[in-house]
């Protein structure tokens, strides 16, 4: 047995009466415990890409609010004249302007704009309707979990994109019809994953420990299930906000995007595209911003993912 | 008695966020050919950590085993080996199971290929001799038809076959130390029974030392020749089985025992449990690991670690009771009778 | 085993059915008609000799009827309607191989380099080979396909002419296009085998390997992938039903005849029987593919396999 070194310590016979461990804080726990959320904000914060990713966010969305009232030119007023169309970033226009002499700075805020909102209302009614439906089926499970997963799963067979265009097609152009046309399926992905996330909840010992407990269904739902969930939905909500842009951005490719004078980043780049080889500027921008937000909705999301999962928690 | 395995001031610690998790402080042991050494402690202890360090399987980093620490199997330091080194001691001279044979086997190979392995890269097989030999392991290790098992998956075998199957590749090559790290554990209690059986008689056949790591005294009480108790990352006990089992020195070592449900211990006597939870290794404990949980506590117990006193060639313990200045402390009620069983 | 498969490919008939018939709605549900998207006025005699010679006057469910009846009896998806006399399946058969083309070999490469780039960022976590494979992946998925195509064609055909700006006809004119379309597997893959190999390599049974001393290169290949690859083969299937509609923006930057582009001149021309026909084709390949890889990896994973298909 190595020996252990004590420093200098006074062996000495008063010592050796009996205490006992009666007083002594034997079950004390040296670290602060804290909650899965505080856990998990933590860790978010040590994460620097996801952090930084967070605040390019937020940059982009204030430059979104505020960028078309610091250009001086509205992003509607054409001018015709020749020396003012298509040209290259300047000191008055600092993003040039597009074919009808628009300045392309305010356009592609007022583009963000759309685009962002667009990428939000979507995702969260993906969200909601989704989390509904994968909900009530999983929480309920059998017959009911088997039908409502069928539909979803025919659903789920037609190509996103094809009914995307489809639907597109009846219901119109503009933003609101859009964003009906990217939620008519696009919630079935959540309700999957809200689904499975139940299911597996549900097995879970603590749950059953809460209903042996005698626990209300109603309790059950708010303090196990909805918790363990809603770390799931966060992260795809995450990934499904860059899904939107690059939807729009494909459909004003087709020509079912936005349509005139309504702009967003997806048209702009659509409208900027047949003219790379002289003015590779004009889809230089719009393609930055979509490049940089969906790079920032990813990296985000996979910083949320790696912070809200429970076996990474330390 | 031939020493073939020899360790002397093993210290492993691990750098989380939290801070350096002092594992393993400060552990010397050694292992005669032949023989069955029992390690026994509860979770956390370090007892686990020890037994993956001799075959360097801890990750480093967040693994370290620190300066100082030597691990010599027949005379050379592990820790200096090179990896090739490492790769040829590993499988062949020394080998491990583990504690989950569910999730311990490769689901993807059949089992007769996880064996032929191991025969493949020590022994220099080619396939077919691999797996002939891989079948006679199977019904050594007491697996009924062999041939066909052999060309099955883990899934397809039950828990205990697996453990069966996980002795097989650990014994292959014939390993001069067998590492079992809690290996019925995870096994319903009849079939801990064969296998710690079949653990003995394969020992006795091949001649192999065999470490034993478990939280269970009662599992070990037949099979280990000798024992050494561990706590908080140091060994605070260690003698021959029947040192151990009929005159336990340690008041920690008295709380196991006493914790073994025994049939016929008084009709209304409560289940021992000992209260409390072992110190946190990040910032160990000054004196004595225990001291917070020993009901002999004394003050020196808090200040300074105590020193090791020799009871028998064998059988020494880490405890300030054994001190003269200290009074007599006899041996718990529970345990005086007649020893334990 | 044979019972299994019976049920999976009487479910995927039922469910290209269900499709087929959800697409058919949808499309008589788009306001306007065929011939708004012609240029010339017609008379109404004419018009209305249109609307008989496709059967547009009859109720919905009697078009319905008349299609899959052709559809089934005779695999005839019905003429085009902005081109008279151009039959859909024949548009179909001409212009699918050519996205096929293009398809099949951005898929292959996006397999095979993702997959290598994942088993390389899994191995060497958190050093530098890492954070350069997840920048290279991260790319991939956030930037377009439309800004990679634009600039594969402007460096590679503009800047240094090597390659032939748009067009279609030997291998030299697939290459730009495939790369621009790889890349956005490329990065699905490398982050899907990155996730694997992770969690597989934490798995009890690699320890096992160590602990009987296999060597590093046999621990990857015949432990390590071979356990963490199996799930990555289930994103075959929905990326191979993908090359036809993802390609289109890819096609048109190149000038390629491929199916992608035909669809969407189809829409805008509001062409009904084509988009009608080209959606059958695409969805159905969908439905086949994904039961397609779903019996594969039942039959690779040999606890499926084994267990009689139950999962």
């Amino acid at each position: 047995m190595a020996e252990m070194v004590n420093n200098n310590i006074n062996i000495t016979k008063d010592k050796f009466k009996i205490v006992g461990n009666k007083g002594t804080d034997s079950e004390q726990i040296l670290r602060p415990s804290m909650t899965y959320w505080q856990d998990a904000w933590r860790r978010l914060k040590q994460n620097k890409i996801a952090m930084g990713s967070l605040i390019l966010l937020a940059l982009i969305t204030i430059m979104t609010i505020i960028g078309p009232h610091l250009s001086h030119y509205d992003f509607e007023v054409t001018n015709n004249a020749a020396n003012a169309r298509n040209l290259p970033p300047n000191a008055q226009h600092w993003f040039g302007t597009d074919n009808l002499g628009r300045d392309t700075f305010a356009r592609v805020w007022i583009g963000g704009r759309v685009s962002i909102i667009i990428g939000l209302v979507g995702a969260l009614i993906d969200t909601l309707i989704g989390a509904l439906y994968g909900g009530i089926s999983g929480y309920f499970g059998g017959l009911v979990d088997d039908i409502m997963m069928r539909i979803v799963e025919i659903l789920y067979s037609i190509p996103y994109l094809i009914v995307v265009i489809l639907v597109s097609l009846i219901v119109g152009k503009g933003i609101i019809p859009l964003i009906i046309a990217m939620t008519i399926t696009g919630w079935c992905y959540m309700a999957r994953l809200v689904r499975g996330q139940l299911l597996q909840i549900k097995e879970q010992e603590y749950v059953l420990a809460a209903t042996a407990l005698g626990a209300s269904p109603k309790r059950i739902i708010l303090r196990h299930l909805l918790p363990n969930t809603l770390g799931v939905m966060i992260v795809a909500i995450t990934f499904d906000i860059p899904g939107f842009i690059f939807g729009e951005a494909f459909l004003s490719f087709i020509g079912l995007g936005i349509q005139s004078p309504n702009t967003s980043w997806g048209s702009l780049a659509a409208s900027a595209q047949p003219n790379l080889m002289f003015y590779p500027e004009q889809l230089f921008f719009p393609s930055l911003f979509i490049c940089l937000t969906m790079l920032s909705f990813q990296l985000l999301g996979d910083g949320l993912r790696d912070a809200l999962d429970p076996k990474l928690r330390q | 008695m031939e020493k073939i395995l020899e360790v002397e001031n093993l210290r492993v610690s691990f750098h989380t966020y939290a801070g350096e998790v002092q594992s393993v402080r400060g552990v010397s042991f050694h292992l005669n050919k032949g023989e069955t050494l029992a390690v026994v402690g509860e979770s956390g202890c370090g007892k686990t950590v020890t037994s993956k360090s001799l075959m360097r399987l801890i990750p480093e980093p967040p693994g370290e085993i620190k300066e100082g620490s030597k691990i010599l199997f027949n005379g050379k330091n592990v820790l200096d080996m090179s990896e090739k080194e490492l790769r040829e001691l590993r499988g062949a001279d020394i080998s491990m199971i583990f504690q989950d044979p569910m999730t311990s086997l490769n689901p993807t190979m059949k089992v007769g290929k996880q064996i032929a392995e191991s025969l493949i890269i020590h022994r220099g097989m080619n396939k077919s001799e691999a797996l002939k030999e891989s079948v006679k392991m199977l019904e050594l290790v007491g697996i009924p038809n062999p041939a066909k098992r052999a060309r099955q998956y883990p899934h397809e075998f039950s828990g205990g076959m697996r453990q069966r199957a996980m002795i097989a590749i650990a014994l292959a090559c014939n390993p001069k130390i067998l590492i079992a790290d809690e290996p019925t554990t995870a096994l319903d209690v009849t079939i801990q029974a064969q296998i710690m059986d079949l653990i003995a008689e394969l020992q006795e056949k091949l001649g192999t030392a065999v470490i034993l790591v478990t939280h269970d005294l009662g599992v070990v009480a037949d099979v280990a020749h000798r024992i050494q108790v561990m706590y908080a990352g140091t060994v605070i006990e260690r003698g021959t089985t029947d040192e151990i089992f009929y005159d336990p020195q340690h008041p920690y070592t008295w709380a196991l025992l006493q914790s073994v449900p025994r049939l016929g211990t008084g009709n209304k006597a409560e289940l021992y449990s000992l209260g409390g939870t072992p110190p946190d290794l990040i910032k160990p404990p000054v004196g004595c690991p225990f001291a917070a949980r020993c009901e002999y506590c004394m003050d020196i117990c808090k200040e300074a670690v105590p020193e090791v006193t020799k009871i028998t060639d064998t059988h020494s313990v880490s405890c300030w009771l054994k001190h003269p200045y200290a009074p007599k402390i006899e041996l718990p009620e529970a345990l005086r009778v007649g020893g334990i069983e | 085993m044979a019972r299994f498969l019976l049920k999976r490919f009487a479910y995927m008939l039922l469910t290209i059915f269900v499709a087929i018939t959800i697409t058919f709605m949808l499309i008589h549900a788009i306001p306007g008609d065929p011939l708004s998207g012609m240029a010339r006025k017609l008379p109404p005699q004419i018009q209305k000799n249109f609307y008989a010679k496709y059967g547009l006057d009859k109720p919905v469910i009697v078009q319905y009827g008349r299609f899959m009846k052709n559809l089934v009896l005779h695999g005839d998806l019905g003429e085009s309607l902005a081109y008279p006399g151009r039959s859909v399946v024949h548009t179909i058969k001409t212009y699918a191989p050519v996205s096929g083309r293009v398809g099949i070999q951005a898929i292959a490469m996006g397999f095979v380099i993702g997959i290598i780039l994942g088993i390389i960022a899994a191995f060497y976590r958190n050093k530098w080979p890492d954070y350069l494979v997840m920048f290279i992946a991260i790319l991939g998925i956030s930037v377009p396909s439309f800004v990679v195509a634009t600039l594969l064609q402007y460096v590679f055909t503009v800047k240094f002419m090597v390659l032939p700006t748009t067009g279609w006809g030997g291998f030299k004119y697939t290459i730009l296009p495939s790369i621009a379309m790889s890349f956005g597997s490329i990065a699905t893959y490398a982050r899907y085998m990155r996730a694997n190999c992770l969690d597989v390599i934490g798995q009890d049974y690699i320890l096992t390997a160590k602990a009987k001393g296999v060597s590093k290169l046999s621990l990857v290949w015949k432990h390590v992938i071979r356990n963490a690859i199996l799930p990555v083969i289930t994103l075959l299937g929905p990326q191979i039903a993908m090359i036809f509609i993802g390609s289109f923006v890819i096609e048109s930057i190149f000038a390629i005849p491929g199916l992608g582009q035909y669809f969407v001149s189809s829409v805008s021309d509001r062409d009904y029987t084509m988009i009608m026909g080209q959606t059958v084709f695409m969805s159905s390949l969908f439905i086949v593919s994904l039961v397609a890889v779903d019996i594969l990896y039942g039959l690779v994973d040999p606890r499926i396999r084994l267990s009689g298909g139950k999962k």
